[in-house]
């Protein structure tokens, strides 16, 4: 018995083998219970999400009613929400805000599609060179404070008061948020899975592919919603600032158009818009890849 | 069970080697391997010498700073030795390490697919081959699950599944039972010494845990710590299947503390 060196098996090993994979499917049982609370049914989600931000929206109305009864500043300055609400009513109506909605987010997404391609590529860039991302890694960070509204006046000196100017203003807002999105995302990789592929043998492609970048998918997610507010941003001060008929009348025209006629009520309605689409964006573009994505890796409860 | 499947599982790929008897190749050698990671500091290992004959399970025991995870590393190709010479009988060593290391974005079928995929397998195949090893750790139907969803117990056996999913002959481990309680790696230690003997592996286990080299081991070995070296090997004749508790296993679990405490105090002196 000695001489075999416990190699192959008799018919008592596999009885005890047959036992030890019943006391293995126990502790699997035992280890793995249900540890997730189940899912909320849609009159909680309701309750909870949907209830407290009306009951908000409705506190402020009617304080903003009070402070419009009381004529803290007169009608033309403050209009009661009666009177915004009708404006709001009449811009969705005659088509100016599907409009103006659908000039902005189309620009806005076409200039985050470029921020999405430039910004990858210079995250990758500068995650690949040490040299790179010791020379231009602190200007990205710098560009991600500079407020972008201040290459405005820059950028319609170089183009004019054409698309290409507002473009400008939304790539240099976005491309540094979603570059250091991407670079935060690939350094906070753990050594241990490279490791892992290096063992199994994957190439350097392999390794990129199939467990570099999908183990950045966190951070790099992180960068694009950001990459995107600030794309938002940008255009709505872009558009604010570059009035021209040919350039079309998105939400940040119309603003302007309600400044220069001193139409408070057409200024409210047209922040109500711009606020609302990029809530909307936010909440049914990106929240959900991102829960999905952290809730598939247990980095987050439901 | 009858004593058809018994035999239906015995030892493939590799014959039964006898101790002492000469083996053509090894399945790994190490000869004279030294390793300096800082020119001026000591070395981790000094003059390693270690020879695994095929299909021989060998324990690597030692306390801190005896080199076993460098030595571990080496003998995976992961780094190369300031001098000596490795040569190991497979073209890629599988290796498990202490943290199961599964890719989180995966689901247990996914992370042993992802063995397959390097070996250059089609789809379809690689789905049939990782539910047949998902079945040989115990885990058959759970290749849905998450990382996340898996016990500390779970994760090492889809490690281990997908180790062996590298279809390689022989297995590196580096304290891979470590983090678990003692229960789960009581069945651990068996649900491995069943894979080793129907898959006829080398394997190469690292670990602190003297009791734990005595139970799986057929040889284990002690290395010194400051440089890392050879100090003492030992032959375990107690046939599997052994328990943590058989008397055997206690005596040498003994008889390796005692020479480990004497090599640790060396360096308290």
């Amino acid at each position: 018995m000695a001489s075999d060196n416990g190699r192959g098996l008799t018919l008592v090993d596999r009885e005890e083998a047959t036992d030890n994979r019943a006391v293995e499917a126990g502790l699997d049982a035992l280890n793995t219970g249900p540890d997730l609370p189940p899912a909320p049914g849609p009159g909680r989600i309701f309750v909870r999400s949907v209830l407290p931000p009306i009951v908000f929206v409705l506190l402020l109305v009617g304080a903003w009613q009070l402070a419009y009864l009381a004529k803290i500043k007169p009608s033309y300055a403050l209009p009661s929400p009666a009177a915004v609400a009708d404006t709001f009513w009449k811009t969705v109506q005659d088509g100016t805000a599907a409009e103006a909605i659908w000039t902005s987010l189309s620009r806005g997404a076409i200039g985050f599609a470029m921020s999405l391609v430039i910004g990858s590529l210079l995250g990758l860039a500068m995650w690949g060179s040490r040299w790179l991302r010791a020379a231009i890694g602190p200007f990205v960070s710098g560009l991600q404070s500079l407020p972008s509204v201040a290459w405005v006046p820059a950028a319609i000196i170089w183009f004019q008061l054409t698309d290409a100017a507002i473009y400008t203003v939304v790539l240099l807002g976005a491309v540094p948020s979603i570059a250091n999105g991407l670079l935060s995302g690939l350094k906070q990789v753990p050594p241990l899975f490279d490791r892992v592929g290096r063992v199994l043998g994957l190439s350097t492609l392999g390794r990129i592919r199939y467990v570099l970048l999908p183990a950045a998918l966190p951070g790099y997610l992180g960068g694009l919603r950001q990459g995107w507010a600030f794309a938002w941003r940008s255009l709505m001060a872009a558009e604010l600032i570059t009035y021209s008929p040919a350039l079309g009348q998105g939400l940040g025209q119309l603003l302007n158009i309600g400044r220069e006629l001193s139409q408070m009520s057409l200024v409210i309605t047209s922040i109500a818009l711009i606020l609302v689409v990029g809530v909307a964006i936010e909440l049914l573009v990106f929240a959900p890849i991102e829960r999905r994505v952290l809730v598939r890796r247990g980095l987050t409860i439901r | 069970m009858s004593a058809k499947s018994a035999t239906a599982v015995a030892p493939v790929r590799t014959p039964v080697v006898q101790p002492g008897a000469a083996s053509p190749a090894p399945a790994v050698r190490v000869e004279g391997v030294s390793q300096v990671f800082e020119r001026g500091r000591p070395p981790v290992l000094q003059g390693m010498d270690l020879t695994v004959a095929p299909g021989e399970f060998v324990c690597l025991v030692g306390a801190s700073g005896c080199g076993k995870s460098t030595l571990l590393g080496l003998i995976a190709g992961l780094s190369t030795p300031t001098s000596g010479r490795i040569s190991v009988s497979a073209e890629r060593p599988a290796l498990m390490f202490q943290e199961p290391a599964l890719l989180p974005w995966l689901t247990a079928t996914g992370n042993v697919e992802l063995a397959l995929r390097a070996r250059g397998i089609g789809r379809a195949e690689r789905r049939a081959e990782s539910d047949r090893l998902l079945g040989v750790v115990n885990l058959t139907g759970q290749g849905g699950k998450r990382v996340h969803e898996l016990s500390g117990g779970m994760r090492q056996r889809v490690a281990l599944a997908r180790a062996l999913a590298q279809d390689s002959s022989v297995l590196l481990m580096d304290e891979p039972f470590a983090a678990l309680d003692a229960i789960t790696r009581d069945v651990l230690h068996q649900e491995l010494t069943r894979v080793w003997s129907e898959q006829g592996l080398s394997i190469v286990f690292v670990t602190h845990n003297v009791r734990e080299a005595a139970r799986l081991g057929q040889r284990v070995v002690l290395l010194g710590s400051r440089p890392g070296r050879v100090v003492r090997e030992w032959q375990v004749d107690i046939p599997q299947p052994r328990t943590i508790e058989s008397p055997g296993v206690s005596a040498l679990a003994a008889e390796i503390t005692r020479e480990l405490h004497q090599e640790i105090s060396r360096h308290g002196q």
